[in-house]
C-alpha cells in the first residue's frame, strides 16, 4: 500500500479550537478517500500556537530552531496541506500568517492545498477567496476550488452541509494529488556552476 | 590560525545605564579595539561598511589606514566590504593605496550589505545583488592583476585603457574572503577563484553554517585549487567571559536582550543553543571554539564579535585582555595540534609574494634557452 503524508496546519488558539475539530474533520475526509483508493494516509497536525515564540523568534533572528525548523520541514515535503485558520478582522489570524511567512517561499509551490477557515457567522465566509486563496496563489501553492469554511452554526444545524462541503474538498484534494510536486533542488547539493553566474 | 575581533560599528544605547556613546567616541573606541587586539597578541581587525544609521564605519579605508599608523602586526581586514554599492574601481584603488601604507597588512571580505535601501542610494537594485557581486568582484581582480585594462559590463561605465593606481604592493593584490550567511552563490563564487570564504557564524545554527562551508570545499576541491580540507575557511563567533560563569550571564543579558539584531526574541539560553554563542568561563569558550572544528574542518581564521550591543568600551577592552591572555594561547596550541601538516595556513602579504615568486622563477627556468 503507497503511503501519502498530508500536514495540516491549524492556528485556532483555543483548546478545543473549532479550528482544529474542522482541521480533524477535513484530514479524516481526506484519509477516508485516500483510503477509498487503497493509499494509506499518514496525517502530520501541526498546532501553531505550540510555536508561536518560535515563529517569533524566527522572524527576529532570521532563523527557525530545531524544533520549528521539523515543523518547516515536514511542511516542505509532504505531499499535500490542509491549511485552517480562524478569521479574525476580516482575514486570515496573525500567528496563520507569521507561519507562512517564516516557511521558504518555493516550499509549496506545487502543492495541492485544502484551504479552511472558521469564524463566529457565515458572515465571513469569503475570507477563504478573498485572504486565503491569494495568499497560497503568492506561494505557487495548487489550493482546490473548494474551500471549506465553518460557523457556529455549521456544529448544529448546519452539519450536513458542511459535511457535504468538507467532501467535496477531501475529493478534490486527493484528485489533485495525482500531479507531481513541484520538482526542489537543493541550492548546497546543486549550486549554480560560477560560469553561469558569469555569463547570466 | 589566524585569531583576531571583527566589529559592524554600531552605535546602540547601553541598555544598563541608558547612555549612548556620540559618533566620536565610538569611532575612537574602534580604533582602540583594534590597538588592543594587537596589545593583546590577536592577528586580525576587521570591520564592517555601513552607509546608515546606527552604525559609523563608511570609510573603512580612512579608519583602517590610520590604525595602519599606529600599529606593526596588526592585519587589517573588511568585514565586509560591499562589492554590490561600491565602484569596483574605487575599491582597487583604495585597497592598493592601504597596503601600501600598511605595508601589505591588509586584506578583504567581500559582501552584499543587508539593507535594502542602501542599493538604490548607490544606484543599484537589491534583487541584482547576486549579478552585482559577480561581476564587480571579476573586474575588481582584473584592476589588480592587469596593468592596462579594457572592460565592458551591465553595471558601470565601461573602461577603455584604465590604469588603476597605486599598483598592488610587489605586484601582490590583497587576499580576499567572500562572506555570505546564506547564499550558496557566493560560496560557489569563493571556489571558483580559490578564494577565501568567510561565514559570520553568529546568527544561524552551527548545521547552516556547516553546510554552506562544505559547499565552498567541495567545490574549491572541483575547481582544481586543492583538495576540499586545504580550502582556505574563516569564521565568526560571539562570546562574553567572566573568570565565573554565572557573573557573565548577569553581566552580559541585558545586553543580548536589547541588542539589536536578536534582542527581544530568543533567550539568551536558547540563543546560545541554537548559535555559537558562548557566554561563560574562558575555559567554556575554549571549548566551544574548538568545537567548530569538528563541524567546518581545519580552518584558517577565527573572528570573535567583541563590541556590540552598546557594551562599555571598558569593558570590551576587559574582554580582549581575556582572550588575548587565557584563551587565544591554548586555542592556537589546540588546533596546531590537531591539525594535519597539508592544511595550509591563511595567505598574507608575505606568503602570496613569496608564491608569486617561484611562480615567476619556474616560468624563468622553464622558458627555452635560446
Amino acid at each position: 500500500m503507497t503511503e501519502r503524508v498530508i500536514a495540516v496546519v491549524t492556528a485556532g488558539l483555543t483548546t478545543p479550537s473549532s479550528s482544529r475539530l474542522l482541521a480533524d474533520q477535513l484530514a479524516a475526509a481526506v484519509r477516508d478517500e485516500l483510503s477509498g483508493r487503497g493509499v494509506e494516509a499518514r496525517i502530520e497536525v501541526i498546532e501553531v500556537r505550540d510555536h508561536a515564540h518560535d515563529l517569533t523568534n524566527n522572524l527576529l533572528t532570521g532563523f527557525p530552531s530545531t524544533e520549528l525548523r521539523e515543523v518547516l520541514d515536514t511542511v516542505a515535503a509532504a505531499d499535500a496541506l490542509i491549511a485552517v485558520t480562524p478569521t479574525f478582522s476580516a482575514s486570515y489570524s496573525g500567528l496563520f500568517k507569521m507561519f507562512f511567512d517564516v516557511l521558504d517561499d518555493k516550499a509549496l509551490a506545487g502543492k495541492p492545498v485544502l484551504l479552511g477557515a472558521t469564524g463566529g457567522t457565515e458572515r465571513h465566509s469569503l475570507v477563504l477567496d478573498f485572504a486565503l486563496r491569494p495568499l497560497f496563489a503568492y506561494l505557487k501553492a495548487l489550493p482546490v476550488a473548494t474551500g471549506v469554511y465553518a460557523a457556529s452554526t455549521d456544529w448544529g444545524t448546519g452539519a450536513t452541509n458542511l459535511r457535504t462541503r468538507i467532501t467535496q474538498a477531501a475529493t478534490e484534494l486527493v484528485a489533485a494529488l495525482n500531479h507531481e510536486p513541484a520538482h526542489q533542488t537543493d541550492p548546497y547539493e546543486n549550486p549554480t556552476p560560477f560560469e553561469d553566474l558569469l555569463n547570466s | 590560525m589566524q585569531f583576531g575581533v571583527f566589529t559592524v560599528g554600531d552605535v546602540t544605547e547601553d541598555p544598563t545605564t541608558g547612555r549612548t556613546v556620540s559618533e566620536a567616541e565610538r569611532i575612537k573606541a574602534m580604533v582602540a579595539i583594534a590597538l588592543k587586539a594587537e596589545e593583546v597578541g590577536l592577528d586580525v581587525f576587521a570591520q564592517g561598511e555601513h552607509h546608515n544609521p546606527p552604525f559609523v564605519p563608511s570609510s573603512p579605508t580612512t579608519q583602517l589606514g590610520f590604525i595602519a599608523a599606529k600599529t606593526s602586526k596588526l592585519i587589517l581586514s573588511t568585514a565586509t566590504t560591499l562589492i554590490t554599492t561600491n565602484d569596483p574601481v574605487k575599491i582597487a584603488e583604495d585597497y592598493a593605496m592601504l597596503q601600501h601604507l600598511s605595508d601589505g597588512r591588509v586584506d578583504l571580505m567581500m559582501g552584499r550589505g543587508n539593507t535594502g535601501p542602501v542599493y538604490p542610494w548607490f544606484g543599484q537594485d537589491i534583487r541584482n545583488g547576486i549579478a552585482l557581486a559577480v561581476e564587480n568582484y571579476a573586474l575588481l581582480r582584473r584592476l589588480w592583476r592587469e596593468d592596462v585594462v579594457d572592460w565592458e559590463g551591465k553595471f558601470r561605465t565601461p573602461l577603455q585603457g584604465f590604469t588603476s593606481t597605486p599598483r598592488p604592493l610587489d605586484g601582490v593584490p590583497p587576499f580576499v574572503w567572500h562572506g555570505s550567511i546564506r547564499s550558496p552563490e557566493i560560496a560557489e563564487q569563493a571556489a571558483y577563484y580559490g578564494d577565501g570564504f568567510f561565514h559570520n557564524n553568529i546568527f544561524w545554527p552551527v548545521t547552516h553554517t556547516k553546510r554552506m562551508i562544505e559547499l565552498y570545499r567541495t567545490r574549491f576541491e572541483h575547481y582544481g585549487h586543492g583538495a576540499a580540507d586545504q580550502a582556505i575557511v574563516g569564521v565568526g563567533g560571539q562570546v562574553f567571559m567572566r573568570k565565573n560563569s554565572q557573573d557573565a550571564v548577569r553581566e552580559f543579558r541585558p545586553y543580548f536582550d536589547n541588542a539589536p539584531v536578536y534582542g527581544h526574541g530568543p533567550s539568551l539560553e536558547d540563543f546560545s543553543r541554537e548559535t555559537p554563542l558562548t557566554v561563560g568561563s574562558p575555559q567554556q569558550v575554549i571549548e566551544r571554539t574548538l568545537s567548530f572544528r569538528e563541524h567546518f574542518g581545519d580552518y584558517q581564521r577565527q573572528l570573535f564579535l567583541m563590541d556590540h550591543a552598546g557594551l562599555p568600551l571598558k569593558t570590551v577592552l576587559e574582554q580582549l585582555d581575556i582572550l588575548g591572555s587565557e584563551v587565544v594561547p591554548v586555542l592556537r596550541k589546540e588546533f596546531a595540534a590537531k591539525r594535519p601538516a597539508h592544511v595550509p595556513d591563511a595567505p598574507t602579504h608575505a606568503s602570496l609574494k613569496a608564491a608569486a615568486e617561484r611562480a615567476h622563477d619556474l616560468e624563468t627556468i622553464e622558458e627555452p634557452s635560446v
